[in-house]
């Protein structure tokens, strides 16, 4: 199969994402950059929990005092149902509905946008509430990398999918554009999972002390 | 004549090399750019080793020491060693599994100029004030102490290297596992391209701790993050932890492709197959696993407690067990061979006994108890140096000999090869045997002079002149590379005679796709099948058809010319207002490219069948 061939849903492939040697490849080599990238995020877990509460002096705010349960489930549930979205957007990639595709995509991106905003919401929040800065403590340093790490690929992800959708969006799918947003797709769900941990481990056991 | 084998101006072939993505033309500039660090790493040695020739030299200062001490070190590691290692990996392994390219063309060349950029970064510290000092594993206390930019050109020459590094594992692997021609299966595949694959994965798991490591560094160092400062809660251990958990990966990551370019000599100049060939892959990917569990066998004196201690002891020696398996298996492909003792083989032989001195120290420090005596010693230097020299170099200066032919079309001297070897060999063990004793009689790494009268002068003399011996060598590798060069004797396609693989089955250089038609696999060294089947050539596997191929590009040199500029703006946005509109400029140009890429299609072009025939017809070899 050529990559620029012309489809119509009854001659689509019902993995376009690997129907081409060069797609195969992408689908793979992108899975094999996502196991990199979890052991990247491994990294800033351990050294999170090693760091956690970690401050000079007794007046800083320790995890306990910061978080607040409402902000970070409503982050939660967006972020989550963003990626409810982005499979609906493959779904219908697969179905050879390009319209429908950038509907869902469209959707997606939004949640992300709201997701992104709470977050620089949050972080606002922390700085002038309780002086928890980037440079205040150890603490600080790692929550704020950790997180601004995840912060950091949801805006990458973001301009990931406008780039695909705006610039793909006059000649729809084929077998060269189709991997493209299924790649995009794969690491939105990552970031999902990521954000997943985080709430666990950086929100949920810092409530509990 | 068809409209690719055109005869260009020298523009052109600098343009050439700035754009290709073929991977032997990258090959051919990690061999290079490797080769250039690998000099200037081995004049830094040279410098060690004159203020280090008698006591209380007064050659270079302290601080200059330091410096040249921690370039050395970095520079051998992650700019000679790991490219050159990626430039045999380039040349041969996609030759080996019958694959036109690498999965991802494009990313290889981003892979090499991340790399080069990174190490012109981490080097334009001699002239910027400096370079780094606190040693190649710039420990988190001693490095933040560090004043100067010295550190700084040292996370982020890493930290853009390493990317480079990261990028060409993850190309390599989908390689392997989506490019094999018909017939290759993995159990097939030669050593080498199983050693590459083993140490990609390495790269995919051992690379992001670096990462994060050196993020950490840079933030604490530049943006007022305190990782590592204990004073603000931090904790200078987790560098410790991070660095090796990187960092034993990485020796794996240089000495099992070593590994693989030996396996490939002892089979070819012992004209049989490999002995144990499955026990080979086994300890491969077996090393590979537990190269992950025993980094804290770096700290046993930061005092993680004994359990830890005796837990990474028993890990580390563990490692002997694959490590001894491939060492027999070596021995016995050689026994009952007809053996050729050729400059790549000499090579192979003396890497036995060499490597394994190296490893029997290796586990004499893993018994953590006894490692508190040699720790910080010339004992552990003498260690390391006989397996990284012992094994990876002597692999670099093999597999430069031995694959030289395929890569350029010409064979290097033999007698001068040989003069080479004899003389690094000799050079190499002068160096770094009397180390073991100078260690053993409390000779501490280092330091950059010691005082008479404590019965170090013989020994460190010795190592001196041994060190000049290794340097005559490599001038002689030069002259070798020189007269070949210029005499430029083509050969043909197996010019070792023995060659067992499908490399040797295409032309000296190979047409630059590779393959006309894929060949047919019909077993482990399907080359030699195919000659003791009585044929000329191998094969194929399908009819002449047009051929698929990726176009030259530009925006991987412009990717990482970015990150190159934007790593200055992150360095001197501290001292001078105009580092954060550098930063972002830089950061612009790497992520505005990113985009063009993104956004302009780039479908490749096709050689056509009639072009592939009427080659054939003019017997044009590309």
């Amino acid at each position: 199969m050529q990559a620029e061939e012309k489809f119509t849903p009854e001659t689509w492939p019902a993995s376009p994402e690997k129907s081409t040697l060069e797609a195969k490849n992408k689908f793979l080599g992108f899975w094999l950059f996502l196991g990199g990238e979890t052991v990247l995020f491994a990294t800033l877990f351990a050294t999170y929990l090693a760091l956690k509460d970690k401050v000079p002096g007794t007046d800083h705010a320790l995890a306990k005092d910061l978080f607040e349960m409402p902000l970070v489930f409503l982050m939660t549930m967006i972020l989550l149902t963003s990626s409810l979205t982005s499979v609906y957007a493959m779904y219908h990639m697969k179905n050879f509905d390009f319209k429908k595709m950038q509907l869902w995509l469209g959707i997606t991106v939004l949640l992300g946008f709201a997701f992104l905003g709470l977050e620089i919401y949050e972080f606002n929040h922390y700085v002038h509430e309780f002086h928890h800065t980037f440079t205040s403590s150890a603490f600080g340093s790692a929550f704020y990398t950790l997180v601004g790490f995840h912060g950091a690929h949801v805006a990458f992800g973001l301009a990931w999918f406008i780039t695909l959708m705006v610039r793909n969006s006059k000649r729809g799918l084929d077998l060269y554009t189709a991997p493209k947003f299924y790649v995009a797709s794969l690491y939105w769900h990552f970031i999902d999972v990521v954000w997943v941990f985080i709430f666990t481990v950086v929100y949920l056991m810092g409530m509990v002390g | 004549m068809s409209t690719y084998a055109q005869k260009k101006g020298v523009g052109a072939v600098i343009w050439d090399y700035l754009t290709t993505v073929d991977h032997k033309k990258i090959a051919i500039l990690y061999l290079i750019a490797g080769g250039f660090f690998f000099l200037l790493g081995g004049l830094e040695a040279m410098f060690i080793r004159i203020q280090l020739a008698i006591p209380n030299n007064n050659f270079v200062s302290a601080g200059l020491y330091n410096e040249i001490l921690t370039m050395h070190g970095t520079t051998m590691i992650f700019l000679a060693a790991m490219p050159l290692l990626f430039a045999f990996m380039n040349a041969v392994m996609p030759l080996q599994i019958g694959a036109r390219d690498v999965a991802f063309p494009f990313l290889n060349s981003l892979g090499f100029w991340l790399f080069f950029f990174g190490g012109i970064f981490l080097n334009l510290s001699w002239f910027l004030g400096g370079a780094p000092d606190a040693g190649w594993t710039s420990y988190a206390s001693l490095s933040l102490a560090s004043e100067g930019h010295g550190i700084d050109f040292y996370a982020l020459g890493l930290q853009i290297a390493g990317f480079g590094t990261l990028i060409g594992g993850i190309n390599f692997l989908v390689t392997i596992i989506n490019m094999r021609a018909p017939g290759m299966t993995y159990m097939r595949m030669p050593l080498f391209t199983w050693s590459t694959f083993v140490a990609s994965a390495l790269i995919l798991f051992a690379f992001p701790p670096l990462t994060i490591g050196v993020f950490f560094l840079t933030f604490d160092r530049m943006f007022g993050a305190n990782f590592f400062d204990h004073t603000m809660g931090g904790n200078t251990i987790i560098w410790e932890h991070l660095f090796w958990i990187f960092g034993h990966p990485e020796v794996y990551i240089l000495i099992l492709p070593s590994f693989g370019i030996f396996s490939e000599i002892f089979a070819t100049f012992s004209r049989k197959r490999l002995f144990g060939y499955s026990s080979m892959v086994f300890a491969t990917v077996l090393i590979g696993f537990l190269g992950f569990m025993v980094w804290a066998h770096h700290m046993f004196t930061t005092g993680l407690g004994p359990i830890a201690n005796a837990i990474f002891a028993v890990a580390t020696m563990a490692i002997a067990v694959p490590t001894g398996i491939k060492i027999f298996n070596w021995i016995f492909t050689m026994w009952g061979g007809s053996i050729k003792f050729t400059t790549p083989m000499l090579y192979a032989v003396a890497f036995i006994p060499s490597f394994v001195m190296g490893g029997v120290t290796g586990v004499m420090l893993g018994a953590a108890a006894a490692d508190y005596q040699y720790h910080d010693t010339y004992f552990v230097v003498a260690h390391f140096h006989y397996v990284i020299v012992g094994g990876v170099v002597f692999a670099l200066l093999a597999g430069t000999h031995f694959y030289w032919p395929k890569m350029f079309g010409t064979m290097l001297n033999e007698l001068l090869g040989k003069i080479t070897f004899w003389l690094f060999l000799i050079g190499f063990h002068l160096t770094f045997f009397i180390q073991h004793f100078l260690g053993l009689i409390g000779m501490p790494r280092r330091i950059f002079t010691f005082l008479p009268g404590q019965g170090l002068e013989t020994g460190n003399l010795i190592s001196t002149i041994g060190a000049f011996l290794m340097a005559v060598a490599t001038i002689v590798l030069l002259v070798n590379i020189v007269i070949t060069s210029v005499k430029n004797v083509k050969v043909g396609n197996d010019p070792w005679g023995d060659g067992r693989t499908l490399e040797w089955a295409l032309p000296s250089p190979p047409p630059f796709y590779n393959f006309k038609q894929l060949p047919l696999v019909r077993g482990l060294d399907p080359y030699w099948i195919e000659k003791m089947n009585g044929n000329k050539e191998m094969t194929p596997a399908e009819p002449i058809g047009d051929i698929h191929m990726p176009n030259n590009s530009f925006i991987p040199f412009m990717i990482s010319l970015g990150l190159f500029i934007a790593a200055f703006g992150v360095m001197y946005r501290v001292d001078h207002a105009w580092g954060l509109p550098v930063l972002i400029a830089g950061l612009a140009i790497t992520f505005g490219s990113m985009m063009v890429r993104s956004i302009k299609d780039d479908h490749g072009y096709h050689i056509h069948k009639e072009d592939l025939l009427e080659d054939e017809d003019k017997g044009v070899k590309a």
